[in-house]
């Protein structure tokens, strides 16, 4: 490395190419830079850390939506596998996913930072394992690329890429799939493996069932552990809690945003418990809050820092009507009973909104404040 | 009279190599230097030449915008060197100091008897307005405003700090008379801020109000003692002056003379026995390196003030103006393999928890200045908020501020922040985003645009 260093730099031969150089350096070794103006000693903390945190969180859930992969997969067909023989299912299923989220968005990434001349920023890093985590397992590996590729370039890249977006790019990936390819991405064909092509499986979530009209049919341990079909990374309330503890520990996610959107969710969901009409109604509001994607949403996606909320404040009103339209989308829209993401990109959409008036009511009090001393 | 006020939000950062509460006295030193650079935005006019003799208390230079801002020597001797950089702008004045200080007269006085007009002139000819620190802005005051009221901290929450009330240890009556001189200039109060958590002579101190100020840094700095106490709105002048000048302004009264002593700490990893030094504004710093460093065989760096805002010299260099501290800690210029992975690198503090570090809080830490990552896009919220216990959103202040949007900037609270209260946040920005640079142009564009 120490070689070819020289050549990327400023007047070097490749200089052209040295964001997507210094991107890989970067990632191999933390620079030798010092500090030339402001404070003389830095924090530890950089951007890589930050996101490598993020994904070291998302590693029991990935882990179990592998392993449930070949789980639901072969119960359903009732055949009985050992637990190597499961994971290898999955693993044979989900890592040409992962090659593709990261092989597409991290070259689009790299293709932007020579083009534009800046250095490559680490979001991606978080994106591109989320977004094979929100598909359902069924997704065609030349669908999920369409996907990042417009998750990216227009969802990102268009708007001055690492935090300038306005949508969260992994949520747009899925729902830029769920609208184009709605056939393979809803249903109650998509959830198990091989799901459509194999008589005697059946992969409804428990939304799907309910929305349908039937009771859900699984019992609370399986729901809490996720032993249950829907996308990959989002059925074990268990492994995203213990996800979420380790964001919250670390201090890497706001826990303003997690903890008002399942405020937001569990009231909701109690309101409707008691008008009760329909079964998604009258399914208990604590139930609600442990299928789909509620907790994947709120613990991972609501609470990306560039499409939340900025200020303290206005993460309570965002995270807490992410909470409330997740549940009214689910109740009303039967066509789709999953509203975590519809409500996630709408408040995404409204954030800068809320922050506006949360600092104007600043602005207004220092504006108050030279009145009253103009006038004493 | 003293009330009590508690600041919530801030980070400590406990660096190893803290001042031992001794005095060492300093020989006096060969050469010592004033630096037109230590003052921002001023344009010095130089009123002596390479050969002339000065007294302590002559003036070397003047402000070229305001003439009663004047700047003397902080000892006797011959100008040795007027030293310029680029376009010729004046980098320092060295003196060569006589073996004794031969003191320029201006007379004994009771700033008691003096009224506001007097006064400004007695002060302005002894060189004592570059003392005094006009918010907002960060820069040296206009002595024909009157201001608001008049600040001062009297403690210091940085790492390594200098104890300021064992530095003045014997001056207690040298800062009475300041504060008496100072009260002559301002029709409102003078606050006097003292760390809650201890007591002092400053506790004592007469013709001002006192507030007790507990928290974590930056509690200890001027600019979030006024936002809590007194904030300032848009239109308002108050001034700030440090303790050590304060008493430095006193002694002018009791003895007549431009007394330049400073009670320096000499502190950092680097230091061998930390301590306090007795030397005269402006000493070479060589003096004291060469005596208390410890021979390392990494390289160093000298910092002129603290380690979050201070300035970086060369040990040929000279104590600033205003400061009563020198830092010094190892460079940090080498790669480190796999440097961001979480849970590696704890030798490392942080205010997050993505480091061991946090599982001992009371460890002493040695930091170097390794950027530690390089500048990104502004990605995580929050943590700016964290460390920035003014009623003002910073990240909203920094982003109107790097576009130049003059108008949000002054609805946002430009007026009520210097460059120092964002240090910690240079610290502890994951982006590593350079706040203190870009709040100080920020200022110097409101000073050429709104003024």
């Amino acid at each position: 490395m120490e070689k070819y260093r020289p050549h990327f730099k400023k007047g070097g031969k490749f200089e052209k190419y040295g964001p997507a150089w210094f991107g890989i350096d970067t990632f191999l070794f933390t620079p030798n830079h010092t500090t030339k103006s402001g404070a003389h000693i830095r924090d530890g903390i950089d951007l890589k850390r930050v996101m490598i945190i993020v994904v070291f969180a998302l590693v029991p859930a990935t882990f179990f939506g592998v392993w449930n992969i070949g789980f639901q997969h072969f119960s359903q067909l009732g055949i009985e596998k050992t637990f190597l023989e499961l994971l290898w299912f999955g693993t044979v299923r989900f890592v040409p996913m992962v090659i593709i989220s990261y092989g597409v968005g991290l070259g689009i990434e790299f293709a932007y930072a020579v083009f534009r001349g800046h250095a490559v920023n680490e979001g991606y890093l978080v994106s591109g394992l989320l977004i094979p985590l929100i598909m359902p397992i069924d997704t065609p590996l030349w669908m999920l690329t369409i996907s990042v590729i417009f998750a990216v370039v227009i969802g990102k890249e268009a708007f001055g890429g690492t935090g300038m977006n306005i949508l969260n790019p992994a949520l747009l990936a899925r729902a830029f799939a769920f609208f184009s390819y709605a056939g393979s991405m809803s249903g109650d064909k998509v959830w198990v493996a091989d799901a459509s092509i194999t008589d005697g499986v059946s992969g409804e979530t428990v939304l799907g069932t309910l929305a349908s009209g039937k009771e859900a049919s699984l019992s609370i341990f399986d729901m809490f552990m996720g032993y249950m079909p829907g996308s990959i990374g989002e059925t074990s309330v268990l492994m995203i809690l213990i996800g979420a503890a380790f964001l919250l520990f670390t201090g890497m996610a706001s826990w303003r945003i997690m903890f008002a959107t399942i405020l937001g969710g569990a009231f909701t969901a109690f309101l409707f418990n008691l008008w009760g009409l329909n079964t998604l109604m009258s399914f208990p509001w604590w139930q609600h809050l442990m299928v789909g994607g509620f907790i994947f949403g709120a613990v991972f996606m609501a609470t990306d820092p560039v499409t939340a909320a900025q200020t303290s404040k206005g993460k309570w009103i965002y995270g807490f009507l992410i909470g409330v339209i997740a549940i009214l989308v689910r109740i009303f829209n039967g066509a789709y009973p999953e509203g975590m993401m519809m409500a996630i990109l709408l408040m995404n959409v409204f954030a800068p909104t809320i922050d506006h008036y949360i600092i104007e009511s600043n602005i207004k009090r220092r504006e108050k404040r030279k009145l009253k001393t103009l006038t004493t | 009279m003293s009330h009590d006020i508690r600041i919530k939000k801030g980070l400590n950062i406990k660096l190893k190599g803290i001042a031992e509460k001794t005095f060492s006295d300093l020989p006096r030193a060969e050469v010592y230097a004033i630096k037109p650079t230590d003052f921002h935005g001023i344009v010095p006019k130089l009123t002596v030449k390479v050969g002339d003799k000065v007294k302590a208390g002559d003036v070397l230079f003047y402000s070229k915008m305001n003439e009663t801002v004047k700047f003397v020597a902080p000892v006797s001797g011959e100008i040795r060197d007027i030293t310029r950089g680029a376009k010729r702008r004046i980098l320092d004045i060295r003196i060569t100091a006589d073996k004794e200080d031969n003191f320029k007269d201006f007379g004994k006085k009771d700033p008691k008897n003096l009224d506001r007009e007097e006064m400004t002139n007695h002060l302005s000819e002894a060189g004592c307005f570059p003392f005094l620190i006009q918010r907002p802005y960060d820069i040296i005051v206009d002595p024909s405003e009157i201001p608001k009221a008049i600040f001062i901290s009297s403690f210091s929450t940085v790492p390594l700090a200098a104890d300021e009330a064992f530095a003045l240890q014997g001056q207690e009556e040298a800062f009475q008379a300041g504060i008496n001189a100072l009260k002559k200039l301002t029709d409102g109060k003078i606050h006097l801020s003292v760390d809650g958590n201890q007591t002092s002579f400053f506790d004592t101190t007469e013709n001002v109000e006192i507030h007790r100020i507990f928290g974590k840094h930056p509690a200890g700095n001027v600019g979030v003692q006024i936002a809590e106490i007194d904030p300032i709105n848009q239109g308002e002048r108050v001034w700030v002056v440090k303790p050590q000048d304060v008493a430095l302004i006193g002694r002018l009264f009791l003895t007549g003379h431009y007394d330049a002593t400073r009670v320096v700490a000499f502190a950092g990893s680097e230091v061998d026995n930390p301590r306090y030094v007795k030397t005269k504004q402006g000493v070479k710093i060589e003096e004291l390196y060469d005596k208390y460093i410890m021979s390392s065989a990494h390289e160093m760096r000298i910092i002129n003030g603290d380690v979050l805002t201070g300035k970086w010299v060369r040990k040929n260099n000279f104590l600033g103006f205003y400061n009563t501290l020198i830092s010094v800690i190892p460079e940090g210029n080498y790669y480190t393999f796999f440097g961001w992975m979480p849970f590696t690198q704890n030798r490392i503090f942080s205010m997050s928890r993505t480091f061991f570090s946090w599982l001992t809080p009371k460890k002493e830490y040695t930091l170097d200045t390794n950027m530690n990552g390089e500048d990104r896009a502004m990605v995580i919220t929050g943590e700016m908020e964290q460390v920035f216990p003014m009623d003002i959103y910073p990240m909203q202040l920094l982003k109107a501020t790097l576009v130049s949007d003059i108008e949000k900037m002054e609805k946002l609270g430009i007026y009520e922040v210097a460059p120092e209260d964002f240090a910690l946040i240079d610290y502890t920005s994951s982006s590593k985003v350079e706040a203190q640079t870009i709040i100080r142009e920020g200022l110097d564009l409101m000073i050429k645009e709104v003024g």
